[in-house]
Formats: structure tokens, sequence, C-alpha cells
């Protein structure tokens, strides 16, 4: 049995949880970005980009065996890294759980000023884009 | 602490104490300000004009009979005074208060609608701010003009050659920076202010990033037009002058209708108020434009001249100190530039830099910068852009490059 999206994140908090500092949790973070599997670059086009970022952010999604993958790039390491964070928990999942899914966990791992609408990278528009994602290939399930 | 300055009178600890915002601690760090290109921060003494106004004299002006507002009256336009001294207009009434440097674009552009015939040319630098670009660009819509573009090298300098070589009886406007906010550099405006006028073109100049750090003179510029916002150069958000000179500024049609810019109103025909009020419909920010003067007393009690040399001093410090940092780019190497640098490190991306330089305490601006063009000239995403002003020290200088070391360390 998969781990579900509480469980992962619950997981991605334990492991930030161990780091001290801000300066821990931001090496972490672009360790995660630079981790991150390499999206095939012919979906790395203008109607896969996240608006409201400040790097660039490519989202793909695609759905195997009833279950959405997602793949991604940024420009931008940070981004990556925060992008990672997102991927790991929702990737892989039915798009109802994705759907359903909160996202407080990016609060307790200590990223809490990424989530301000107007915050340059964008990250409630990256959620956005990987819930929108999930809402439409729910409705191609149904 | 002892700050190597060849002018003994400027005393930057003193001055750092009329700013309180310069104590407060960002993410645990002392705050190191860096954006004053972006906006500069407020001393105490325009916070004091700011509550002065609403705790004793607010009231709304040029109409009442009663003494507060005269008071304000007299206040609002002691300013309007005040600035036109500064920047040497030859009338006061040449002063239009805006709401900043991107509202007094507008209304040039909007009143050159009427003006602008098809065919017409209009200049704007490489070197722009989108707020220089983009109405220029409606206007052309509008009239069937054709937007011109002075180009630029790759030290982040005009190419006046090329100026010179295209300009035609055909160009009706120039507008251009007096410094660029992107780049610092500063634009050789008196020489392209003349060869537009030998062509018979207007010029608007753009001194939103060259206020904080030049006292322009319109007079000896004999520029048409010159805006400027208040809040890079101390005053308050939200209030800006634009200057013009009178022939220009009777010529052109009022922007907006409203109270205050109205001489007689009936329903079958309407007479326009006098300059300035022509041009300032409603209500204006009365409080910002008081403010606003304030500002500029506080800036001249320090001289301007004082402020460019020890703001040289700082930009050459911190040019030769980032300089030593593998991998280091700086756009725009003009010689004659104001206190900013832009610049990369090899190929991290400016938000990466940005945001651990934040997490440090340090505010920069990272992006375009709302000059797109200037970052496609370079093929770059963005830079990052660090931008100095009086109250920066050496000391902070010194940790901007430590924290550049530390997030490049972290990154790369």
């Amino acid at each position: 049995m998969s781990k579900t999206i509480q469980e992962i994140q619950e997981e991605i908090v334990d492991e930030f949880a161990m780091f001290d500092d801000w300066m821990q949790r931001y090496e972490y973070m672009i360790e995660l970005g630079k981790a991150l599997p390499l999206i095939d670059e012919k979906y790395k086009i203008d109607e896969n980009l996240i608006k409201g970022c400040q790097s660039k952010v490519w989202v793909h999604a695609e759905l195997e065996d009833e279950k959405l993958v997602f793949t991604a790039d940024s420009d931008a390491i940070i981004t990556k890294g925060i992008v990672a964070i997102l991927i790991r928990a929702f990737s892989n999942h039915h798009p109802s759980a994705i759907i359903e899914a909160n996202t407080k966990f990016i609060d307790d791992i200590g990223l809490k000023e990424h989530l301000s609408p107007t915050r340059a990278n964008g990250l409630v528009s990256m959620i956005k884009q990987l819930k929108m994602y999930a809402v439409a290939y729910q409705t191609q399930l149904n | 602490m002892s700050i190597a300055t060849n002018n003994i009178a400027f005393n930057v600890e003193e001055i750092r104490k009329d700013f309180p915002i310069l104590n407060r601690e960002v993410n645990g760090y002392p705050l190191v300000y860096l954006d004053n290109a972006a906006t500069s921060q407020t001393p105490k003494q325009v916070m004091d004009a700011i509550v002065d106004y609403y705790s004793n004299y607010n009231a709304n002006i040029h109409r009442g009979v009663h003494s507060l507002s005269q008071e304000a009256t007299d206040k609002y336009e002691g300013a309007r005074k005040k600035i036109q001294q500064h920047f040497n207009a030859e009338k006061t009434h040449e002063i239009i208060f805006t709401s900043g440097t991107t509202h007094g674009i507008n209304l040039v552009a909007s009143g050159f609608a009427s003006i602008l015939k098809k065919g017409d040319e209009i200049w704007v630098s490489a070197l722009e701010h989108h707020s220089n670009i983009v109405p220029w660009q409606m206007l052309c819509e509008k009239t069937g003009a054709i937007l011109k573009v002075i180009p630029m090298n790759e030290q982040g300098e005009l190419i006046y050659e090329s100026f010179e070589e295209l300009l035609s009886e055909k160009t009706k406007m120039v507008f251009l920076n007096h410094v660029s906010n992107a780049l610092g550099t500063i634009n050789p405006i008196k020489k392209i202010i003349d060869k537009a006028h030998e062509k018979g073109a207007a010029v608007l100049i753009d001194g939103a990033q060259a206020a904080p750090h030049i006292k322009a003179d319109v007079q000896a510029l004999d520029v048409d037009f010159y805006v400027v916002s208040a809040h890079k150069m101390c005053g308050p958000t939200g209030v800006g002058v634009l200057y013009g000179k009178e022939e220009w500024l009777n010529k052109l049609p009022p922007y907006q209708g409203g109270g205050e810019m109205i001489a007689t109103v009936s329903f079958e025909k309407t007479t326009y108020a006098e300059l300035p009020h022509k041009f300032e419909a409603g209500t204006p920010n009365i409080c910002g434009g008081i403010a606003f003067g304030a500002a500029i007393d506080y800036m001249n009690a320090i001289g301007f001249e004082a402020i460019a040399r020890y703001e040289e001093e700082l930009l050459d410090y911190a040019t030769i100190k980032l300089q030593e940092i593998e991998g280091m780019k700086l756009y725009g190497t003009s010689r004659e530039k104001t206190a900013v640098i832009s610049f990369n490190i090899e190929s991290l991306h400016p938000y990466d830099i940005g945001t651990l330089l934040d997490k440090m305490g340090i505010a920069v601006r990272t992006g375009h910068h709302c000059a797109q063009p200037i970052m496609d000239f370079y093929k770059i995403p963005g830079t990052v852009r660090a931008s100095f002003s009086f109250y920066n020290t050496k000391e902070e200088i010194n940790r901007f490059i430590e924290a550049v070391k530390k997030a490049k360390s972290m990154l790369s």
C-alpha cells in the first residue's frame, strides 16, 4: 500500500524538523531542487508555465493508472526545491485525493513566508495549478 | 564608527538617526536596505510634516474661507514653491502636482494625442522603464505615429550617434530617463535635448531615478518636461511633480475633468482654470505635497553635492568588493552612473540570490526591474540590483558582500 498524501506530508515535516535554522532548511530545499528528476524538454512550453512567478516554473501532468503524475522544472533552484516538495507530496495519487489534500504542511516546514499570495515565487499559484490539473483529470475519470 | 569620506561635514551616523526604520531587524538580522532605487526610506522630519498636517491643519485647499483651509493652502502652495526652486523652474505654475512619475508621463502622452499626426516620429531610449515605453506605444497606436528607439551598447550607455543620425524633421517628441533604473547609467540628456530642439521636437525627461542623486536645473537643461516621484527622494508614495514649460502646458489639453481644474462650468461650455490647476483635477494629495516639500528641504539641508560624493564612495567600494567574487558579472558599467549595481553570478538565478539575501536581512531588488528590453539586450531573465543611498554605510556593504558570498556558496 503506497503512502497517502497526508503521510508523505508528515514525513516531509519530520525531515524539516531536524534543522535548527533557516540556512539548513534552505540548503535542504536547494538539494531537493537539484535532485528533482528532469522534465521532458518537450513539456517546457509556455502552456505549462505557471504565471505569477518571478522565476519560470513548468509543470506537466499526465495520468497513469488513474494516478496523476507530475513533472516540473524551474530556472531558479529554490523555486525548484519548492516545486520538488509539492511534487513529492502530490504526485502519483488519484486526482480526487489531490483535490482534497490540504497544504498546511508548507506552514509546518517553516516556509510559511512563501505562502503569501503576493510572494514572487508563486507557491500559491503552483498549488493552484496542481489542483487544477487534478480537477481536469478527475472529470476525465468520471 | 568613522567613515572615510572627503566631506567632513557628512556624518552618516547622525543622518541614520533620522531614519527609524534603519534600526529594525529583518529575519533576525539588522536590516540592510539596498533597494533605494525602488523607494527611499523616510526621515522623521518628513514623518513629522505628515503628522503635523493631520494633527493641526487638515482641510481641503483652495476653496475654503476658513482658517484651516487657508493654512493648508499656504503650506501646499509653499511646497510647490520649494519644488520650483529646487528644480529651478522659472515659474511656480510650471510645477504640476501628480501622483508620481507615471502619472506625469501619462498626462503628457495623453496631451500629445491631439498634437501628433500619422507618420510623425517619437523617440524613446533602450534604457527605459516600462512606464516610459507603454504610454508612448499607446500613443502611437492612437495617432499612427512611429516609435523609434535610441539603442544602447554593452556598457549600458545610449549610442548618441545613432540618435543623431536618424533624428529628422518628422521627430516630434523624445522621451528618456535621466538615469536608468535598472543599470544606473546617467544619460547625456543635455546633448539629446539640444539636438532634439534643433529639429523642433519636444523632450520629456523621466527624472525618477536621477532626483535622489542629482539636482536637475530645468532651465539650464532647457528641458520641456521633467517628471519625478517624491518617494524616491525621501518623500511619501503617491505624489510627484511634472515640470513643464509654460508654453507647453498651455498647449496641452487638460488630462482629467473634475473640480479644481475649471474656471466656469455650464452645460454649454466649461472654461478651464489657469495653470497649474488645469492639470490638478479633484482634491489633490495635500499632505503628500507638503511632505514632498519637507523631503526636498531635508535633502537640501544635507546637500546634493555631499550626497553625490558620499554615494560615489559607496558605489566604488561596493563595485570593487563585488568584483572580487568569482563569476561576478556587472551590468551597466558606464563611467557616468549613480549608486546602482546590477549583477548576476555565473548562471545563478537572481531570484535565488535575492531570496537568500532577504533571509540574511538584506533588501535588494531582483528581476527585470520593469525594463525588459534591457534584459533582452543582455539575454538574461533579470539581475540582482543593489541601490545605495546616502544613509547606507560601508559596514552595510561589507555585510551585503558577505551575504552574497554565502548565497553563492549555498547555491553553487
